[in-house]
Formats: structure tokens, sequence, C-alpha cells
């Protein structure tokens, strides 16, 4: 039955006191055999899993989730969204990403909160405003809004921020206007609903142990619920990716690495935008609840720890209270790390691999969340028929043999 | 955050050290003849393991020597520390606290060294 929400469905159920609310996906055992096996039930995984029922026509399609849907790094990110990236592979992935954002909501008939507030990233020296400058340019060329802003507008728009008054000033910055955030989990939500309304089958609690292939075919995947056949495999496991793929003997160029983030307690509104600054480390934005939604870096060490050092948070902190001094005495209210795997280019991989059947969608490092249905579009594309979408050619496993790496860790830096 | 015992002067913060990723990584002999595929593999792929884990380390804010660790990358525990030019240490002698590739130990992941 498709669950419609509208004004109409909320005024009801409130009268109801809310008790009959349908639930919003099937908790299903998994069956002997699917055609596509997702593994990893986050907002990637789910997506791919939608878009290849919706898109491809798949329906005999499961996902499974080692813990709960976007309970990993979809629900530990900072939500940030944007697409100024600077080469023109990534800038291409990531506004197709932008675009599908910009209707994600309709679309799913379920509100993931997009609101695109604009993302400011800020330049602290010489070598920050001219990179920045050429960033703005090739988003330009690229049909990708953005624009550099003066200090005067920069004040302007965060009128609390300090510009002057501190060790690296504030000299300018690019702006997205169509970038911002939206609620993470809710997309994880969105997608998982939908798919399953068209027959895909959402296994939680249920972890993948091993991957099986056999004559350089993929069999299926042994998990915690026995082994499950499949024709196709999709690996959407963010930081554990690696470790899946290790059980196929296939080694990837992932690093995994522990990822924090923190949040203040709830304040009056203050910042109507997303500010980042990869020179000083610190990027930040108030949720509609009024927390600050702070983003530190990742540990220096590889770490399946979901938690990281204090030390990365003491960094972040530190830049925050220089930027913002009002923020100086308020109190930080949870602090957390999510396993995120980073590729030596600081792109992604959405790729097929030597195994036939067998597909990675990884390597987003610090920065996937705002590629999620843009990701999961071209993954479905990519498993559905057995080659690259166009966009999402560039992002092979072949370029770290090709040594044709797309670069991104200028525009990225940490704060990605 | 972690303590590292560095060989050369002693239990200090983390914060004075550097890491160098993994341990071990031998350059392929006759770079000239092999494939790009190989060399590929030798440039950009390094272990990544959740587990046992074979690693560099440089006290770059002390005495900047470089020395080899095994951590536990599961829980943060450091197994044993030696000297750049020492044996590589065998594995069976480490216990091994995942039970399956994505597991978390029995404590918790994170917390285990400081609940040990």
């Amino acid at each position: 039955m498709k669950k419609k929400y509208s004004i109409f469905s909320i005024a009801k159920n409130a009268l109801k006191g809310h008790k009959d609310w349908p639930k919003m996906w099937r908790s299903p055992e998994p069956r002997e055999f699917y055609d596509v096996i997702i593994i990893g039930g986050g907002g990637h995984g789910l997506g791919t899993a939608y878009y290849l029922a919706k898109e491809h026509g798949l329906k005999n399609i499961a996902v499974i989730e080692k813990g709960w849907l976007g309970g990993g790094n979809t629900g530990r990110n900072t939500t940030i969204i944007r697409s100024n990236y600077l080469w023109d592979d990534s800038a291409h992935l990531y506004e197709h990403s932008l675009k599908l954002w910009e209707n994600l909501s309709t679309e799913l008939n379920y509100n993931v909160m997009f609101s695109q507030r604009g993302v400011m990233n800020l330049a602290h020296n010489e070598h920050d405003i001219k990179e920045i400058k050429r960033r703005v340019s090739a988003n330009n060329l690229n049909g990708i809004d953005s624009l550099w802003l003066s200090k005067e507008e920069i004040q302007k728009k965060v009128p609390i921020m300090n510009t002057d008054n501190l060790r690296y000033p504030v000299l300018g910055a690019s702006y997205q206007p169509r970038g911002g955030t939206a609620r993470h989990d809710a997309v994880a939500w969105g997608f998982a609903m939908r798919a399953d309304e068209m027959g895909v089958d959402i296994i939680q609690n249920c972890e993948a142990h091993q991957i099986k292939t056999k004559n350089g075919k993929i069999e299926g995947v042994e998990t915690s619920k026995g082994f499950i056949r499949a024709n196709k495999v999709g690996v959407v496991a963010s930081g554990h990716t690696g470790v899946l793929a290790e059980t196929a003997g296939i080694r990837l160029p992932l690093q995994s690495k522990p990822l924090q983030a923190l949040v203040s307690e709830p304040i009056k509104p203050i910042i109507d935008t997303v500010v980042m600054s990869s020179a000083v480390h610190a990027y930040v934005s108030q949720s509609d609840k009024g927390e600050l939604v702070i983003g530190a870096g990742t540990d220096g060490y590889n770490s399946f720890t979901q938690r990281g050092g204090f030390d990365i948070i003491e960094e972040t902190v530190r830049a925050m209270v220089e930027l913002y001094p009002v923020f100086g005495k308020m109190k930080m209210l949870r602090q957390w790390g999510g396993i995120v795997d980073i590729c030596p280019d600081a792109s992604p991989i959405i790729s097929k691999c030597d195994v036939e059947g067998l597909f990675f969608n990884c390597g987003w490092g610090t920065g996937g969340f705002k590629a999620t249905p843009g990701s999961a579009n071209v993954f479905a594309h990519t498993i559905a028929k057995n080659e690259a979408h166009q966009i999402n050619s560039a992002f092979n496993l072949d370029r770290f043999a090709s040594g044709k790496l797309v670069d991104e860790h200028g525009a990225a830096a940490v704060a990605h | 955050m972690l303590v590292i015992d560095c060989p050369y002067c002693g239990p200090r913060d983390q914060s004075e050290f550097s890491n160098g990723g993994e341990a071990h990584v031998k350059r392929p002999d006759g770079s000239a003849e092999i494939g790009d595929r190989e060399w590929g593999e030798y440039v950009f792929i390094r272990a990544n393991p959740k587990g046992i884990f074979y690693e560099r380390w440089v006290h770059s804010h002390g005495c900047r020597k470089w020395f080899n660790c095994v951590r536990d990358t599961s829980t943060d525990e450091i197994l044993k520390i030696y000297k750049i030019d020492e044996e590589r240490p065998k594995l069976d002698s480490f216990k091994n606290n995942v039970k399956t590739p994505s597991g978390e130990p029995n404590l918790g992941s994170g917390n285990f060294t400081v609940k040990k």
C-alpha cells in the first residue's frame, strides 16, 4: 500500500492520537536468492535499491544492514550539501546529486527537510583566495552557481563572525546559494519506505560476514542470518567496505579513519547559512532544533573505533571560538565518530571490479552525504547495466593503475 | 587518544607523534618491468584491516625517530612497539578480539582500552 503523507493525513492521525500510522517498511526474513543484494542500509545503499527498482525494473532486491537503517555514517555526518567541486568529473557527479536533492522530498513524498541556505567556504590567506577564486570560475564554467564574497559581504551574511581579530583573518569566501543541509536520517527512511513499497526486502540486524565468489563470479553473501545467493552484489558499507572486499580477495585503495562531529545545546537562530573553513578546520551550521552542528576532522591513523581522539575536537573547537567568539561559553551536548573510507585522491569509487557481478560504491571519505541521491542513482545504473553511467565513468577502480586520478584534496580538504 | 611508548623516549602523548601508515611495505623488484596495475597497487593500496595492523609512527615532536607498532584497529589497543630494524612480530602472539569482518569487540569499540 502506498503511504501518502499530507496535511490531511496528519490531521486525521492527530485526531486518532497518532496510533494508526502504518509501519514505514516491512521486516522480512531473507529469501534464499536475490537478483541484487546491497550490503549497507545507509542512504547510499537504500537509494541504490530504490533506483534499481524504480528506474531499472528490478524487483528481487535485498538491502542487508548490520545495525539499524541510517545508523552508520548516514546518521553521523554534518548534513552539508553542495556541489562546488573543482574538477569536471566531480562537479558533474555532485551537481547531478544536488539536482536530485532539489526534488527529493516531492519524489519520495517524504520531507527530507532539504534547506538551501547556502554554503560558504572561507579564505584565510593569499593562496586560499587564488584557489577559491579558481574554483568559483571552474564551477561557473560547469554551470554551477558559485560566487566570490568579499569580507564585507561575509560580515553582512554572518554578523557574528570575527573576520579581523584572529590569527588567520577572513579575507573572502566562495558561496554556493543552492547548497545547504538536509535531515540525514530522513533521507534513509524516505528511500527505505519507497523501496519497500516496490518490493525491496530491507533486512536489518543482518551482518555480512563474507562475500563468496566462484571462478571469478559472485555467488552470494554469507550473513549472520545464513547464506544468501545473488546474481549481483553491491557493497556500500563506507568504512567497512575494504574489510568486506578483502573477504572476496579484493584489495581496495581505502584507509578507514574516524571522523568526528559534535553538536551544542540548542539556541535561538544565530547563523542561517553553512560556513566552512578548510584552512583553520571548522565548519558549522545550525539545525532546525537550534543546535550548532560542528564538523571536526579525521584522526591521523587508521581505526575502526567509532569515537576518535579528543585532540581533534580541541583543534576544531579552538578554531570555532576564534572565528565566533560569541560561541565561547556554549556547552556541547554530544560528540561522536563515524568510520570513513578515504581514497588516495579524495574521490569516490563507483565501479565494477574483476569479479563478475560484484560492485563497489565507496571511498566517499569525509564527504559522502551530499552525494547520496546522485551516488545511488548512478550506482543503480552501474549495477543494472554492468557498466558505468557517463557521470561515474571516471570514478572507476582502473584509475589507480592508469594514474588518471580525480584529485579533490584541494577543493575538499578535510572539510569535505 | 593514545599514549605511545616511544622505544627511545618512553611513553608520550600521541600528539607528539605522526602516523606513517602500513609498515613492512616492500617496493617491488624490477619496477621498470612491472605493469601499471602492479605498480599502482604498490603506490596506492595499503592494508586496512579491522583488527591487527602493523604500522609505522614517527616521534615528530620528540626524537624524530621512526619505529613500528602493532595495534588492534578495532579497539585502538597498542599490542607491541618495536624498532624499525626489528623482525615483524608473529601474529599468533596477539589475541584478536574481532570475531567477524565487521564485528565489534565484546567490550564495545573505542571504550575497550579504557574499560580494560
